[in-house]
């Protein structure tokens, strides 16, 4: 049976079991007169459905995850002896030209007779677990309703029950949160880990040279895979520098006017012109990068006797500082605004004009949110993917040079891990560890960010 | 004293006018900000409607396609050869051609899709056998970008995609009525394609909508409890403080990180199905999850304790005063910061990506472990496609994804207007 027929199943069963155990509570309600119920019906029939659709949905989810693995261990049990012999990762590639067989219903044709034996009986395997699966689900629901029915009593205290669940769910949700993170942590790091065993940390760090294409053969020519990772990290650097030329004196600029000197009607306006920029997808950055940015720069720089790449990193800053200016402009509005009127008005009486008020007193006054606002923007810009993707280059090249091409960490993420991969090659694992140093690198920023924020908030409050 | 003051206030006088140009200067730099600001935004719509506005319409070829019963066995229709129709078709148009390489020239005016078009013609209403139908076929990309004006007469012939004699062609079926730009219906019902005049969006957008179905279907159930427990159960203690800097932080992690996670855990140790709207829902939706609990939680911040203490007050349990009082008095701040972190799912390309939803998909899937790709998927393939023609498609794919964004964005300032309540 499908899982999407067994998951019906079980949610009729549960309004069936809503439907039973109200209408229990009321008979018992009416058998034991003098004795009131504790809760209102409902809450017995919700007590009912809960204990109904919760193990079993549950039962569903284990059994959905686990059959796969199940299956696959007899399946393997049963090759023939030669097969299983091999090597650990040619196993695994039987295995899946295997689930391949069954998923695409191919026939034993000049297929090997083995394989196809075995994706007949890895067929047959799934169809009997599939209904055991849906079976055992479905008795679990059955025999739940039964139970709970069975145990309503005017005195239980149906309410607290079904409370205390939903609380319990709750929580499960909220430390989702937490769970997410230590996913990413521990997916990062375990790779990570199976690449520095191939190659060593610092030479990962503090190598110069940068070109992960690896040879398949040993006799093969071209590169040996070098993975110093200056030059990736440098490429990051510099594109986000530019970024945030652009975006940190518009952003602020934009900021200072939009809260100090424009009237409601005109912030009415400019504001959300401003925020439609972040709502803009980096994909069409990327493709504006790309199509429109990166060649008049090259037309027009070119005429200063400049050699400019197409795929210089001036263009892919350039516009990744467009997409940040209204980051950086709603966080430092929103620092602007907290500083304390009674602040300016001091310096109003001092006889300061507003712009040195502003650049005397509210500046200094709200540095620490900006500067929090600025290192978030940063983490956006070093973790900012397909602007860079479209719009910058594949090629490592250390250099200063705005004009040319770079590329940086999230390129190198891209390009190693779209296509074709094998998961154990240092060339894909490269990936992750470049993933760990993004990750901790935004984390620690996004940490001080939000703590200088936060305690420049207190400040003022 | 007097002597003092007086040259005080002339010290001042004498800055003033000074002052007064440094004010005026820093306003203006503001203005300029904004409106340099506000200029990109302007060029970005401008350099993508210039670009696109024309792949909505295509330039169709009308051909007299004579159907002879000797071409088909009726009772297998897919047999005839389609393809040889069209040409024959062709070959009758310009008597004339004769060499190979000029035939060649002529079959490639138009679309491959033609003999597919013929094909579904007579399959669906074989009575048409044995007449002469007329019907519009779709002309070849670089017939469509000749009449779109990208390719030019002036350019020397070597340097044209369109050939001297392919134009004197051209120039006969334009004589004849025979060209025509119709609006592009293809663009709207046809997955991706290698022939730039055969390809759509409806596998991406269908794709995008199934993997949008799932991260809703998880993110704001779990995202909506996930805020009602810290903002009205939750104890304050360290492990409250640890979850709430965790999202927090969440919400700041690069989304490509995302895209490793749902390789390494999904795919690799679940078998989740690779380029699937399924794995693709599941990493959205860790992506957009904190984006929903900031916004639900504001939304459960904003409703006023009195609420509370009157449902506490006449009896109700704490968890009868959620679910009954603040949840729905909370419920449309909740719904608009859904909408928005859906609309930032629909744009996000860079996780989809990392899990092979980058795929050359031309069937629409059917369901949630079909391969998928999503639209803004579509949009990078397609801009990394050297013909010519794609970039109008690609532009154009941005705006149906651009309509689509600020559509969602309505809804949801329209709900804010609609059921925000101020206090």
């Amino acid at each position: 049976m499908s899982f999407t027929l067994v998951l019906t199943i079980v949610l009729i069963l549960s309004l069936a079991g809503y439907r039973l155990g109200k209408g229990r509570a009321a008979f018992v309600a009416g058998r034991d007169k003098g004795q009131r119920l504790h809760s209102r019906p409902a809450y017995y029939g919700l007590l009912t459905a809960l204990w109904c659709g919760i193990p079993a949905l549950l039962l569903l989810i284990v059994w959905g995850l686990g059959e796969p693995l199940v299956i696959e261990n007899l399946v393997v049990a049963e090759l023939p002896a030669e097969m299983r012999a091999l090597p650990e990762n040619r196993v695994e590639l039987l295995v899946n030209e295997i689930r391949n067989m069954v998923d695409s219903n191919m026939v034993a044709g000049d297929r090997d007779e083995a394989l196809s034996r075995a994706a007949d009986r890895y067929r047959q395997l799934r169809i009997t677990s599939g209904r055991l699966g849906a079976g055992l689900v479905l008795v679990l629901a059955n025999f739940s309703i039964f139970m709970v029915r069975r145990r309503i009593r005017p005195a239980m205290k149906a309410r607290n029950h079904v409370e205390r669940i939903i609380k319990v769910g709750l929580i499960v949700c909220a430390t989702f949160a937490v769970f997410i993170t230590i996913g990413i942590v521990l997916s990062v790091l375990f790779e990570s880990i199976r690449f520095f065993r191939i190659v060593p940390i610092h030479e990962f760090l503090f190598g110069l040279k940068w070109s992960p294409q690896m040879s398949i053969r040993a006799d093969q020519v071209g590169s040996s895979g070098a993975f110093g990772a200056i030059p990736v990290f440098a490429g990051t650097m510099m594109i986000s520098l530019i970024a945030m030329l652009v975006a940190v004196p518009l952003g602020l600029m934009s900021a200072i006017y939009l809260s100090e000197y424009a009237n409601r009607k005109f912030r009415a306006v400019a504001k959300p012109l401003l925020e439609i920029l972040a709502g803009i997808p980096t994909v069409v950055y990327g493709f504006f990068a790309a199509l429109t940015v990166a060649p008049f720069l090259r037309e027009s720089i070119s005429g200063f006797g400049f050699d400019v790449s197409s795929e210089s990193a001036l263009a892919a800053g350039l516009v990744m500082g467009i997409m940040i200016i209204p980051f950086v402009s709603s966080l430092s509005d929103d620092v602007i605004n907290a500083v304390p009127q009674a602040m300016r008005d001091g310096a109003y009486a001092l006889g300061a004009t507003r712009s040195e008020t502003i650049k005397q007193v509210v500046i200094p006054a709200a540095l620490p949110g900006i500067v929090g606002g600025v290192l978030l923007a940063v983490s956006r810009a070093i973790g900012e993917t397909m602007i860079v993707v479209m719009a910058a280059g594949l090629a490592a090249n250390l250099t200063a040079n705005p004009f040319q091409a770079v590329t940086t960490v999230t390129v190198q993420i891209v390009t190693l891990l779209v296509g074709d991969q094998e998961f154990d090659s240092p060339k894909t694992l490269a990936a992750f560890a470049l993933g760990l140093v993004l990750f901790i690198i935004t984390l620690i920023l996004n940490i001080v960010a939000l703590f200088v924020v936060r305690k420049y908030r207190e400040q003022y409050e | 004293m007097s002597n003092g003051s007086e040259k005080t206030i002339e010290v001042v006088k004498r800055g003033l006018g000074r002052r007064y140009r440094v004010e005026k200067r820093f306003r203006l730099y503001g203005v300029l900000a904004i409106g340099i600001s506000l200029l990109f935004l302007a060029l970005l719509f401008a350099s993508i409607i210039a670009r696109g506005h024309s792949a909505f319409r295509q330039t169709f070829v009308k051909l007299s396609v004579e159907l002879a019963e000797t071409e088909f066995d009726l009772n297998d229709l897919d047999r005839a050869n389609y393809q040889g129709l069209i040409k024959k078709t062709l070959r009758g148009e310009f008597p004339q051609v004769k060499s190979r390489s000029d035939k060649k020239a002529l079959y490639s005016l138009v679309s491959s899709g033609a003999a597919f078009k013929l094909h579904d013609l007579v399959t669906d209403n074989p009575s048409l056998i044995g007449q002469t139908v007329e019907m519009w076929v779709p002309a070849d990309d670089d017939v469509d970008m000749y009449y779109k004006g990208y390719i030019s007469r002036e350019v020397p012939e070597g340097d044209r995609r369109l050939k001297d004699n392919q134009l004197v062609w051209l120039d006969k079926w334009q004589a004849e009525g025979k060209i025509e730009k119709r609006f592009n219906t293809i663009f709207f019902t046809a997955g991706d394609s290698r022939e730039p005049e055969l390809a759509g969006i409806l596998s991406a957008f269908t794709g995008s909508m199934l993997t949008l179905v799932i991260t809703l279907a998880l993110s704001f159930p779990i995202g909506v409890a996930a805020a009602v427990y810290l903002e009205e159960f939750a104890p304050r203690n360290r492990w409250i403080d640890t979850v709430e800097v965790n999202i927090n932080n969440l919400a700041a992690v690069p989304s490509i990180i995302f895209g490793l996670l749902g390789l390494a855990v999904f795919i690799n140790f679940f078998g989740v199905p690779r380029s699937s709207p399924l794995v693709g829902g599941l990493v959205l939706t860790l992506m957009t999850l904190p984006i929903i609990i900031i916004a639900s939680r504001a939304s459960l911040q904003s409703v006023p304790p009195s609420i509370r203490e009157a449902a506490l007050g006449i009896g109700a349990s704490k968890m009868q005063t959620v679910t009954h009082h603040v949840l729905p008095l909370a419920l449309p701040g909740m719904l608009t910061g859904t909408i928005i972190g859906m609309g930032r799912a629909l744009g996000e390309t860079a996780p989809l990506l990392m899990i092979g939803m980058v795929a050359f998909i031309v069937d629409i899937p059917q369901g949630f472990t079909d391969p998928a790709t999503a639209l803004p998927v579509q949009i990078y393939l397609w801009a990394d496609s050297p013909e010519r023609a794609f970039v109008e498609k690609t532009s154009a794919a941005i705006l149906v994804l651009l309509a689509f964004l600020i559509a969602m964005n309505l809804l949801a300032v329209i709900l804010r207007n609609r059921f925000e309540r101020r206090w």
